[in-house]
């Protein structure tokens, strides 16, 4: 559940600096991918009893935990909003993107 | 001690060679006139006395997918096709070549259809040079062992890791017997190490293979594989000199000469029919004409420099081959003259288009090639792409 940081693509100079084939180092994230959300899923987490359910459903993976507290990764979440409506408890809100 | 030999066909040749290459997965589907290999292969394992994993797959696409999962795991794979089957996998030929995963192929050169056909030629194979393999045709039995063993070799080169797919004709090889020598195993361990590669699935170093790319970063990657394909030529050529210094066969690397030196008319071929014009050769040079043999045994990478080279000293180049891309030429014609192009006063060349969907290519009709040949070099106006054997008028 830990969660891969975004690094920065730099371009290599030289090509025998390219790997040899579509092949590198798992977990290297050079892009962000969530440009489309409308809503930003908010969890509060005096709500949460960390039962996980929103990390099984949610369709992209972006559900982690950090400091043994679930969390959602900004940077790739779509705002589906299936961990809000999954959610037993209701602790997570859906939230206009506008208005934050 | 002599070395051992065996009168086999060529699909038992190139299974034993497979063997010896001590594949980790064999993944492939039957046709016909591959058949016999993959049955002597699925035997071996059967019985033990090949330690590797028989794939039963469901088509040959499945078995091209497989062997690139065999190699994405660091493992030695090998498959063999033939006509439809090459084409069904034809996605997977990109595919392979694109992620430089060695798999090595052999594939029983066969017509394509319709109208359906088992009979040999050399369309199947010519139609995917485009694919990123790299391609040799073999002229006898023992050659297509040898080349099984020298493909894992030149593929799995660190600088190369281009997937290899060995050619030989359908029936004219596969079918028939020869005595052939069978390399023992011991030297074959000596020659050819097992594979290592760190471009690979491991816990220990995960990685994330064949990614996509976005315009920013695609080019890259296939001038790599065009350069990897560059890089095999030096590589073929020692790979072949180490081989021969082992095994006591030389094949010639990227191409073989034969009577070649002080030659004015010289026919370059490409498969099994090398053996008929070799007999015809030794013939006319009985008959004191000056004319000479160029075998192409690779046709990715192509051997410009060496047809150049003796392009370069002759008066005519006769091209034959089993093969035609339908509205203009023969393929290999095509690229023999690209490198033709590239001479100063080049020498005339000629088409002899035969042997499709195997139509008989004859001694006598390899002759008149070499006639005609001579008639252009005098300056005889002749057709420049013949096709041999037709049965019918044309009114051409």
């Amino acid at each position: 559940m830990n969660r891969p940081k975004v690094q920065k693509y730099v371009k290599p100079k030289h090509i025998d600096d390219y790997p040899v084939g579509p092949q590198f180092t798992a977990g290297f994230l050079a892009e962000t991918n969530a440009g489309w959300r409308t809503f930003r899923p908010i969890i509060d987490k005096n709500v949460c009893i960390n039962c996980l359910r929103c990390y099984i459903v949610c369709p992209d993976g972006v559900i982690f935990k950090s400091e043994n507290k679930v969390d959602v990764d900004y940077d790739y979440c779509k705002g589906c909003g299936v961990c809000a409506h999954e959610c037993p408890v209701n602790a997570i809100k859906m939230v206009k993107e506008e208005l934050l | 001690m002599s070395n051992k030999k065996l009168f086999i066909s060529g699909d038992e040749a190139v299974a034993i060679g497979a063997k010896l290459s001590r594949p980790n997965v064999i993944s492939a589907y039957p046709i016909t006139p591959q058949t016999v290999t993959v049955e002597r292969l699925s035997e071996m394992v059967e019985s033990g006395e090949l330690n590797a994993e028989y794939m039963h797959v469901e088509s040959e696409h499945s078995a091209m997918s497989a062997a690139m999962g065999v190699s994405a795991v660091g493992a030695r794979a090998f498959t063999a096709t033939s006509s439809q089957g090459l084409l069904y996998m034809a996605e997977g030929l990109h595919y392979a070549s694109g992620g430089r995963y060695p798999i090595v192929m052999m594939n029983a050169n066969r017509s394509l259809a319709l109208p359906w056909s088992i009979y040999g030629d050399q369309r199947d194979s010519l139609s995917l040079l485009d694919s990123g393999w790299i391609q040799v045709y073999v002229e006898d039995a023992q050659e297509a062992l040898d080349m099984i063993i020298q493909a894992y070799k030149i593929a799995e080169n660190k600088d190369i890791l281009t997937p290899f797919m060995v050619n030989l004709d359908g029936f004219v090889l596969t079918h028939t017997y020869e005595l052939v020598e069978i390399p023992e195993q011991e030297k074959v361990d000596e020659f050819l190490p097992p594979f290592q590669t760190p471009n690979k699935m491991s816990f220990e170093e995960p990685k994330n293979m064949a990614f996509s790319t976005t315009p920013a970063d695609n080019l890259e990657y296939k001038y790599q594989q065009n350069r990897a394909m560059f890089n095999s030529i030096s590589v073929i050529n020692d790979v072949d000199k180490e081989f021969g210094d082992k095994f006591e066969r030389y094949y010639g690397g990227m191409v073989q000469e034969y009577r070649c030196d002080d030659a004015e008319v010289v026919m370059l071929t490409l498969g099994s029919i090398t053996g008929t014009v070799r007999m015809i050769v030794d013939k006319l040079r009985g008959e004191g004409k000056k004319v000479g043999l160029l075998k192409i045994r690779y046709m990715r990478p192509f051997p410009e420099k060496e047809i150049i080279k003796l392009a370069e000293k002759v008066k005519a180049v006769g091209v034959v081959e089993k093969d035609i891309s339908f509205g203009y030429e023969g393929t290999v014609f095509t690229n023999v003259n690209s490198a033709l192009s590239k001479i100063d006063n080049a020498p005339l060349s000629l088409n002899f288009l035969c042997g499709m969907g195997g139509r008989d290519v004859s001694k006598s009709d390899i002759y008149n090639m070499f006639i005609s040949l001579f008639k252009a070099a005098d300056g005889e106006k002749q057709k420049r792409i013949q096709f041999i054997n037709m049965g019918v008028e044309t009114d051409e």
